[in-house]
């Protein structure tokens, strides 16, 4: 046994006298660290870099079986998914993986702005983070796009028509996108590249620098109401800090870093398991149209924001706002470098954050509801309710033929089912007197498009007689008084008043 | 200058060989130093020129794709002009007219033919003019929706309601040898459609290519 050790410890040293990584391995392991470092607050870094690595490795191991060419790509991924063992639960792991990585990365970056660590002299290290949460991001709309089916097709869709709208350059922007005039097997190459080697390899780099910088810079400590950044004073006092109340970075911190990684790369399998592979979906066939395209879900919020702001205000909203919120984020160390750093006191970082956060909760639950998007087949798949019909008139059944035929269905909801695109019409006819809906359905408005054109008056007084029947049973339609009385003077031109018998039924009811 | 000293001390093989009288006055020596900086200067200079030289050819590739709108278009076959009905909207597919071997099902590209009268026509993209997603024609209610955000279009192309700024984009079309041809090549955005105003159409051209 000890001359097993003696043999280990020659070929050991053997290896130490070549590469000489020794002292520097041992400085960055056991560097001080302020004691209250060590906590579960600062272990989303490291957990971040271990996602990275770990898609590194899964992306590796996809890439020996995925075809990046337009016309396989799909095949090559339902392969990986039914016929390659194991396929599935790779796919799987890169999947997850890349939420996670999102998630992790996203919520280290809230960490480190209400712990004010960006502060002097991290300015660097957070403005390297920026780029790193943007790469990340491209990563996961790249990875989107080479799970090339049809959300991946129609996605770089949406996205050509956003560059389009870049002032005088948009055509060769979109041009420069898709590798060419339209989304084909050039796009699928250079989004391969994108994916594969530009956006990784400057990943990599950027995040080997932004470790090295939290190394040299040390791990931010504890903040403490009071205790403020000069830049005069700071590095002494971290000094001070380090030496009076530091522990050796490894094991002090480092074990929950480890094991929060462990936990974390643990997740990521469950979730594989459990959720399997994201599609692929239906094949890239641009000539197969019944598609509902959907962004993943990071970027769920962007596609509830595109469909809420007024036509007007997009193309500026498109173009300026991104970078004023890169630019935002990458001047907050230099606008806010010193001073306090705890969230005790600095309302305005957490209710920066927590609006941030609130907003991007609404979005992305709008997102994977749409209710703005008419939904394509409830015209002929969803039902009547049956009450709505019962003891029902020729002419009403007539009118809920024309409200399924005319797709009225596909944005407004009837007993819960149907779009959301317009108002729910369950209760339609006590807000809406006959002659209003009459008019609303002839000349649309606001979301409406107007029917006047596409009806007959047929179909029109037998979709309104309908509409007029949609009420709750103990509540009337509304009605106009005033037509009322020009239609009882009508009927019998010697009474000047209606009576007040008839203006109460309601003139449809079934 | 003074950052030679410091260097040359942490390199201990060299101390070793260079070691006497003569090294150390040829390492103080102005001279020397000069020619060094002044080569090493050379050597920056020459690599910046063959980065420059080699630069233009890599900009020039990398930027190939970049091209005039025109250079990507030219006149695709939909059918026959019979297949299309008066008074109907029918779905169409043509090839794009660029394409490379290994696009698969991506050039096979889908748009939306409206007779209106026997020699009238009017041929619309797939995609929404807000975003680009491929609409959907609703003969019934006479309407195109879009799936994603909601845009709706009249039979004529006309925006209805919901995000979009703009009617459905349109593809110029002419009547060659009996067959409805469409001045087609790239994806329609924008950028390439929202400033075509006046629509040249030739009738009578002997043939769709050209």
């Amino acid at each position: 046994m000890p001359r097993m050790k003696r043999t280990a410890v020659r070929i050991y040293g053997w290896f130490e006298r070549r590469l000489q990584l020794e002292a520097p391995v041992k400085d960055a392991a056991l560097h001080p660290v302020p004691r209250s470092t060590a906590s579960w607050f600062y272990v989303f870094g490291s957990a971040a870099f271990t996602l990275l690595f770990l898609q590194i490795f899964t992306g590796i191991l996809l890439a020996l079986v995925y075809v990046p060419a337009a016309g396989q790509a799909w095949n090559s991924l339902n392969i990986l998914n039914h016929q390659i063992p194991l396929g599935w639960f790779l796919r799987a792991l890169h999947g997850w993986g890349s939420n996670f990585m999102v998630a992790i990365v996203l919520i280290h970056m809230a960490q480190v702005f209400l712990f004010g660590a960006y502060k002097y002299p991290r300015e660097l290290t957070w403005t390297l983070g920026v780029f790193l949460l943007l790469m990340t991001l491209g990563m996961a709309f790249t990875g989107q796009v080479l799970r090339f089916d049809q959300d991946a097709y129609w996605g770089l869709g949406i996205g050509a028509s956003i560059v389009s709208r870049v002032p005088w350059i948009g055509g060769g922007l979109v041009h420069l996108l898709l590798g060419g005039p339209i989304i084909a097997g050039a796009t699928l190459s250079r989004f391969f590249a994108l994916h594969v080697f530009i956006i990784p390899g400057a990943l990599l780099i950027f995040a080997l620098l932004h470790v090295w910088m939290v190394l040299k810079l040390g791990v931010n400590e504890w903040p403490m109401p009071g205790r403020l950044v000069h830049r005069s004073t700071y590095i002494a006092e971290y000094e001070q800090l380090t030496h009076e109340d530091g522990i050796p970075f490894v094991p002090g911190a480092f074990w929950k870093d480890l094991v929060f990684s462990g936990a974390v790369v643990a997740a990521v399998a469950v979730c594989a398991v459990v959720f399997g592979p994201y599609g692929p979906g239906g094949q890239p066939d641009p000539s197969i149209i019944q598609t509902v395209p959907k962004p993943d879900f990071f970027f769920l919020w962007i596609y509830t924001v595109l469909s809420y702001l007024p036509p007007q205000m997009e193309t500026p909203f498109i173009l300026i706002v991104p970078l004023l919120a890169i630019a935002g984020l990458l001047a907050v160390p230099f606008v806010a470098g010193e001073g306090e750093k705890s969230w005790h006191r600095r309302p305005v970082a957490v209710l920066t954050v927590s609006t941030i956060a609130v907003c991007w909760g609404v979005l992305t639950q709008l997102g994977t509801t749409t209710p703005w998007s008419p939904h394509m087949n409830a015209w002929s798949s969803d039902p009547i309710p049956v009450h709505d019909l019962q003891r029902a008139t020729p002419l009403v059944r007539q009118g809920a033929i024309v409200f399924q035929a005319k797709q009225c269905r596909n944005c407004h909801s009837i007993g819960g089912s149907g779009g959301q695109r317009g108002p729910a019409l369950d209760d339609v006819a006590t807000r809406l007197t006959i002659d209003q809906l009459r008019f609303k359905v002839v000349t649309g408005g606001g979301n409406m498009p107007a029917y006047g054109k596409n009806l007959t008056p047929h179909e029109i007084e037998a979709l309104v007689t309908f509409l007029e029947t949609l009420h709750p049973a103990n509540e009337p339609p509304a009605y106009d008084a005033s037509r009322r009385a020009v239609e009882t003077s009508e009927a019998q031109p010697n009474r000047t008043a209606p009576e007040a018998k008839t203006a109460a039924q309601p003139r449809t009811d079934p | 200058m003074s950052h030679e000293e410091p260097n040359s001390a942490k390199l201990p093989v060299q101390h070793t060989h260079s070691s006497g009288p003569d090294a150390i006055s040829s390492a103080q020596d102005p001279r020397v130093i000069s020619r060094r900086w002044l080569l090493l200067t050379a050597g920056i200079a020459l690599n910046g020129v063959v980065g420059l030289v080699l630069a233009v050819p890599i900009f020039r590739y990398l930027f190939a794709p970049w091209k005039k709108d025109a250079s990507y278009d030219s006149w695709v076959p939909l059918g026959a002009v019979d297949a299309f009905p008066v008074g109907e909207t029918r779905l169409a597919f043509y090839k794009n007219p660029s394409t490379n071997p290994w696009d698969g099902q991506t050039d096979n590209v889908a748009c939306y033919v409206r007779r209106e009268s026997a020699d009238q026509f009017r041929v619309f993209a797939i995609n929404c003019a807000h975003l680009g997603c491929p609409v959907r024609w609703f003969p019934q209610s006479q309407l195109f929706m879009c799936p994603c955000h909601g845009g709706v279009y009249y039979a004529d192309g006309s925006r209805a309601s919901g995000p979009p700024e703009r009617g459905l984009f349109t593809y110029d079309w002419k009547i060659a040898s009996s067959q409805l041809c469409i001045d087609a090549g790239q994806m329609p955005t924008l950028s390439n459609q929202a400033k075509l105003v006046n629509i040249s159409i030739n009738p009578g051209e002997p043939s769709c290519r050209g």
